[in-house]
Order: structure tokens, then sequence, then C-alpha cells
């Protein structure tokens, strides 16, 4: 069925891109990862507006896809899927729910911004998502991805990644 | 001049000294001294690589010809990039490369935070994403710099020869011209005098800390803004721009 952009509803579009995941970390969605920063219900089209985690990340043309291939499968035809910088991403629009779900995948989610911590440039204490252990260490600043460090437990040993705090 | 062509020129280099550094930096990919650097550095490089799109996407808007940025990138010739030299040099061992990122790194956070001030929407737009991404790499190229000044002998050794070696190019990062003293006028770009406060001050303080010292200024590298590049960049835009020359507009 083709709905008529009368029909569509922004809660509606919303609900629909709970389905997108991130290609890279799928078990997190566009909208608890904190991309999606508007959904606009125009006269002859839906205007999704996301901006990317890091600049280079890769996976933001995969997500514009897969954003316009989920609405057009719900019957959604016109969509246009716009990118924007400002105000730039950070890890602090990450939703509880998606924070969870990292950790239940096995990545330590990121500290909040505000940390003190941060602003000092000290390294933060960072649970192990595998066993719950603070005793931790840093292995190198960068991981797997741009928006993940690699780290280790020294308790059940397991590596790990880290979402780095942006 | 223009102002519009001053803007597309400061676009412009501002994504080739991205775009070259991120280019050296992709060429240690499967060569790094450990896995986790081997990544880092492809890291670094992807994200150099992300800011250097998002100022050659805007040059190509404001110049408005219908070029994109893909044509800015694979289809300039050596004469019409506008990096400075510290981009383009070989990359030497491990201490050479991080002290090369560190040098930068210096410079640009600090430009960066001045350009989120910019009358211009965009430029304060990708400077806004691009100062905490520096910010993190500034912090890992300065730790690594205290490690080897502090660490043996032998690595001490290398990154004051890298030190004493890259100096020379650091005269470029700050050099003004006439595009940037009209952007400056019109509030668009920074006043260089503070981001320069700002780099002695951070370098000072690392290299203090790292036991390494500070070269003198001497003989400073210029013209890489004019466009006149040393032998290796013909080699390196050999590299980088093979397929679209050989392919002419292949897409993937």
């Amino acid at each position: 069925m083709v709905m008529s952009a009368l029909a569509i509803t922004e809660a509606h579009v919303r609900a629909l891109l709970e389905n997108v995941k991130d290609p890279e970390v799928p078990v997190i969605s566009v909208v608890e990862l904190g991309v999606v920063r508007s959904v606009e219900i125009a006269k002859d089209k839906v205007i999704v507006t996301i901006t990317p985690t890091y600049t280079g990340c890769p996976a933001m043309d995969v997500m514009k896809e897969d954003i316009k291939e989920e609405l057009r499968a719900a019957g959604i035809l016109q969509v246009e899927v716009k990118q924007t910088l400002a105000p730039a991403w950070t890890t602090d629009w990450i939703t509880d729910i998606g924070k969870a779900k990292l950790k239940a995948y096995g990545i330590a989610p990121p500290e909040k911004t505000a940390d003190i911590r941060a602003l000092k440039g000290i390294v933060p204490v960072v649970e192990c998502p595998q066993c719950g252990s603070k005793d931790t260490v840093m292995v190198s600043a960068f991981g797997s991805t741009a928006c993940k460090a690699l780290w280790k437990c020294k308790v059940c040993l397991e590596p790990f990644d880290q979402f780095k705090c942006l | 001049m223009e102002l519009q062509q001053a803007l597309f020129t400061y676009c412009l280099r501002r994504g080739d000294d991205n775009l070259i550094l991120s280019h050296r930096l992709g060429e240690w990919c499967g060569h790094g001294p450990q896995l986790e650097e081997d990544i880092a550095l492809a890291n670094r490089a992807l994200d150099l690589i992300g800011q250097a799109r998002n100022y050659l996407q805007y040059a190509a808007k404001v110049e408005g010809k219908g070029r994109s940025e893909d044509d800015l990138a694979y289809l300039r010739n050596e004469r019409q990039f506008s990096h400075i030299k510290l981009m383009e040099i070989p990359n030497g061992d491990y201490a050479h490369t991080i002290t090369r990122c560190f040098l930068y790194d210096a410079f640009h956070l600090p430009l960066q935070q001045a350009l989120t001030n910019s009358t211009d929407a965009q430029l304060a737009a990708i400077a806004g994403k691009a100062v905490k991404e520096i910010a993190y790499q500034l912090k890992t190229s300065g730790d690594w710099m205290i490690r080897f000044g502090g660490g043996t002998e032998e690595s001490h050794q290398r990154a004051q020869k890298a030190l004493d070696e890259l100096w020379t190019f650091t005269g470029e990062l700050f050099a003004t011209d006439e595009v940037d003293k009209m952007l400056m006028g019109a509030g668009i770009a920074p006043d260089m005098a503070p981001i320069k406060e700002a780099f002695d001050t951070k370098v000072n303080t690392v290299l203090a800390e790292a036991t390494l010292a500070r070269p003198v200024d001497g003989f400073m590298a210029s013209g890489g803004r004019q466009g006149k590049h040393g032998e290796h960049l013909g080699l390196l835009l050999a590299e980088m721009q093979y397929l679209q020359r050989a392919y002419p507009g292949a897409q993937w």
C-alpha cells in the first residue's frame, strides 16, 4: 500500500526508524544512537535529518540508504535524508536504552561528557561489560571503528570495546 | 581577489592538508609496529578524510562550477594542491609519523577551536565537529611523544631526530597571505597569532615532559600554499589518483 503524505505522522516515521540499525553496531538503532536529529512531514515528502557520529564514519551512507529502504518498505516512497553537521553529535545523545544495549552487546558505553574527569584528561573508570569489574585498562586509544577504543579487563582477562566519549 | 575566491582557496587549503596527511597515514595500513597502532593510524586517517571531505564539498559548493569533492581530490595536478609540505614528505619510522601528527594536531586544534567562531556558518559547523576529534588525537600523539622521549635511549633519539627534521616544515603552518587577510577582515578566518601562541605552549609543555629539545627556528620551508611542492607529491598523487586517471568517471 502506498500511503498518502496526509496519513503519515512523525510518530509513525520515528517508530519505523527504530528498526534501522547502526550497520557497524547492529544492536542499536539510529534513533537510540542519537543520529536522527529531526523528522519532518512536508507536503510531498518525508524529510529525515541525520548527523554523523564521526566525520569520517563510513556507516553514514549506509544509514541513509537503510532509512530510505525501511520507509519505502512501509509504503512511504517520497523520502529525503539530509545530513547536518551542527550541532555536533555527542555521545550524550545515545539514549539510556541504547547504552544498555551496547553493554549487553559487549561494548562499554561512554560516560557523560560533563564528567569532570574527561575535562581534566583523566582516563575514565570503565566497567568491563563481561564481568562488571572496574579493574580495567586501556589497550589502545583507537579500536575497530572510529567511535571505539580498545580495553582489557584485568579480572576476567577479556578484551572489549569501549564507546569513546565525544 | 573576491571574497568567494578567497573562501574557495581557504577551504582547499584546509581540505588538502587533511587529505594528503591522511594518504600518508593510510600508507601505514598493514605496516604498523603493532596491530593496535596499525588500527590507530587508520582511524586517524579516517578522521582526516572525513574532515577533508567536508572542506572539499564546501569548496566545490563555494566555487559553484559543478565540480564535486571527488573532482577536487582526484583530478587536480601537483601545482593545484595547496597543502603545506609537512603533509607530503614520505613516511619515516613510527616516531617520525607520530611527531608529524603531533605537530599538526598542536596547530590544528587551536585553529579549529578559533574557526568555531567563524562568521561563515558552514566553516563553524565543520570546526564544531572537528575539534572533538582533534582533541582526542592531540592527546594520543602528545602521550606518544612523552613515551618516546622518556622511553629507551633509542626511542628518545629517534623522536628527537624526527623533531629536528620536521621542524623546518612548521613555519608554513602559520604563514598568511592575501587570502587569509581578506577572510580575517570578514571574520571568516581567525588571526594566526593566538593560534601560534597556543601551539608554542602545547609543544613546549609536551616536549618538556618528554625531555626532548625544541629545535631552534632556522630555515623554514615555504611555498606549499601556492602550489610549489617537492618531488614526492607527484608520486603520492600517482597512487591516490590512479583509478580516476585510468578509468575516468569510474564509480562504485
